[in-house]
């Protein structure tokens, strides 16, 4: 496939070595035979070929280095290809899901889409929208936060700064814990209770299932950046005759205010698409309820489920559940993108 | 305003390993004492006792007395952040608080102990950085991040942030060791004048450093690792650099230790 340069030099520095278009004509070739093999043998599904392809790249790649660069420069190029093959590998799946969202979603995407909800439409029809589910979200969101990001950062400070011993530890082991709670599990702790209570469904408990999976997002995320910040700018601190809690206000937290914003805003992240506890606690409704407190309310997760799984075959409802998800998956970017501009905004200066 | 201090059995813990073990000296006002010794003799520990940063650490304890004109510091009562606030401290490492701007960093004292008056800010901040002998290398660019200054003038920084709270006493461990020469000669001239209002303590390995500007010096040693460090001896510095009483002082300052 490809020639070595074999030019015999004294050099102990230098050896023979593959030209610099080797890898790529190496992926050429194994793309082309993956195709072939695939077309010989029958397979018609495109991930067969792409994974012989692969799987061909990389054998070929320590097959040729082998013979021409010797052993150890085969090994350094079978790391690369495997890299490169699992990066391909796992920027597939993620580009094809954001590409048929898009395409999918834009269909009804308008600002009649946003500013309108489903009260006077059925669900198997065309027209209505997700304004009710977008106010649903925001506030059960908001709500959850409210209450998560305080206590969770509040908590992993106690962690950091002051923790000693067994409470610590005991701490950090329940928030391992509740990290690994599933979403319907944190539903049916609220439900228990509201069921002990006799209420109606409402957007409130949704927040507080969801405040419950975002806390220790929070807690992790924040211990973790407080932790980098440097002792010694809490000696330097505590040396000048600040107090603890000032030092932890003023320096501490300034430090990695960043880094602590990103991880809030990561979690928010995460239970913006929770749908199960949504489900069981805020129940969904087609009109418009903007008091979180009373009533049952939407949210885009569970409007996503919910015209895909009632909406009897209607393309419609397809459709509309699919501008949703794009609605969704953009909120999560935006939120991804605010998280990153705070963090480089509040990041330790070091110009000059 | 510059305050003695009297050590009297001064024996400091990490958790149950002791580091140094029964140390009692005076250290006179608006003097310069310098600590030398081996790496792990408990120099710094011994610092850190002085303005009660030892007990930061998670396991530190002490025991005995340090009395800063008559008064316990470790005594019923004593608030630590009083203490720091009357014994200031410049570390090793240049460390300016990356988030502020340079006349951030030297307020800072004042501002977050709550005791100024907004109208003194900025003359404070001047005096203290004309008293680091940094005014005129930063005074166009006060609201730069303190983190863009080179290391020797990051160092004096730190200092202007120290003696910007007026406290009696200033610390200073190893302030020079990350600095170049240069630095470090802008860092000495700088003690010999901070000298005329503080009373000045510092830790060195650098024994030309302790002999150019110490008045008096204290040689601390341990038996042997895993033991307890020990002062040695503390004389004027011109004793202990060319007739130390005790042998073992000899030895380590020509050279011949170990």
């Amino acid at each position: 496939m490809s020639t070595a340069i074999t030019e015999k030099r004294p050099s102990t520095l230098r050896g023979a070595s593959l030209p610099k278009w080797s890898p790529y004509a190496i992926a050429a070739g194994s793309v082309a035979l993956g195709l072939g093999i695939s077309a010989a043998a029958g397979l018609d599904s495109s991930i067969q070929w792409v994974l012989i392809a692969g799987l061909l790249f990389v054998l070929g790649t320590y097959a040729i280095a082998a013979r021409v660069e010797g052993r150890r420069q085969a090994k350094d190029r079978v790391a690369t290809a495997l890299v490169w093959v699992a990066f391909l590998l796992a920027v597939v799946p993620l580009v094809s899901l954001v590409w048929s969202t898009v395409s999918r979603g834009v269909k009804v995407l308008d600002i009649y889409f946003l500013t309108h909800s489903m009260g006077l439409v059925a669900d198997s029809e065309p027209g209505g929208g997700i304004y009710h589910a977008i106010i649903g979200s925001l506030e059960q969101v908001g709500l959850a936060t409210l209450i998560a990001a305080p206590i969770g950062v509040l908590t992993a400070i106690y962690l950091v700064e002051y923790g000693r011993g067994k409470l610590a530890k005991a701490v950090t082991f329940f928030v391992d814990v509740m990290t690994g709670i599933p979403s319907i599990v944190a539903g049916l702790f609220i439900l228990s209770i509201m069921l002990m209570f006799d209420m109606q469904p409402f957007g409130f408990a949704g927040s507080l299932a969801l405040a419950i999976l975002m806390m220790p997002v929070v807690v992790r995320s924040t211990e973790e950046m407080l932790k980098l910040v440097p002792n010694e700018l809490r000696e330097a601190s505590l040396a000048l005759g600040i107090p603890k809690w000032r030092t932890i206000l003023k320096v501490v937290i300034p430090t990695s205010l960043g880094g602590i914003t990103t991880g809030i805003m990561l979690a928010i992240a995460r239970i913006a698409g929770e749908t199960a506890p949504v489900l069981l606690l805020v129940w969904g409704n087609s009109l418009i309820n903007s008091n979180p407190f009373e009533g049952a309310q939407q949210s885009l997760p569970l409007y996503i489920y919910q015209q895909y799984a009632n909406s009897a075959g209607s393309g419609a409802a397809y459709d509309r559940a699919w501008a949703a998800s794009l609605t969704l998956i953009a909120f999560v970017m935006i939120l991804n993108l605010v998280a990153r501009g705070i963090a480089r905004w509040k990041a330790p200066k070091t110009g000059r | 305003m510059a305050k003695r201090i009297d050590v009297s059995g001064l024996t400091a813990y990490y958790g149950s390993h002791k580091a140094i073990e029964d140390i009692s000296m005076t250290v006179e006002p608006r003097s310069v004492t310098a600590f030398i010794g081996p790496s792990g003799c408990g120099k710094s520990t011994f610092l850190r006792t002085l303005n009660r940063m030892h007990e930061v650490t998670s396991g530190g304890r002490v025991e005995g007395k340090v009395l800063l004109d008559d008064e316990d510091l470790y005594g019923q009562g004593i608030d630590p952040v009083s203490v720091r606030r009357e014994v200031g401290m410049v570390f090793q490492r240049p460390n300016p608080f990356p988030t502020m701007s340079i006349f951030d960093n030297v307020a800072a004292g004042l501002r977050l102990n709550g005791s100024y008056k907004k109208s003194e800010l900025s003359e404070v901040v001047e005096k203290s950085l004309k008293g680091a002998n940094l005014w005129n290398e930063v005074k166009d660019r006060l609201n730069k991040p303190g983190s863009g200054l080179s290391g020797g003038q990051q160092q004096r920084l730190c200092i202007a942030r120290a003696i910007a709270v007026e406290p009696k006493v200033l610390l200073m461990d190893e302030p020079c060791s990350a600095l170049d020469p240069i630095s470090t000669l802008a860092i000495e001239d700088l003690i010999g004048e901070l000298k005329e209002r503080f009373t000045i303590v510092i830790v060195t390995h650098n024994m030309q450093q302790a002999a150019r500007v110490s008045d008096r010096t204290a040689f601390f040693n341990l038996a042997a690792v895993g033991q307890p460090g020990k002062l040695i001896e503390i004389d004027e510095t011109e004793r202990i650099f060319s007739n130390p009483s005790v042998q073992a002082t000899e030895d380590y300052i020509s050279g011949r230790f170990g």
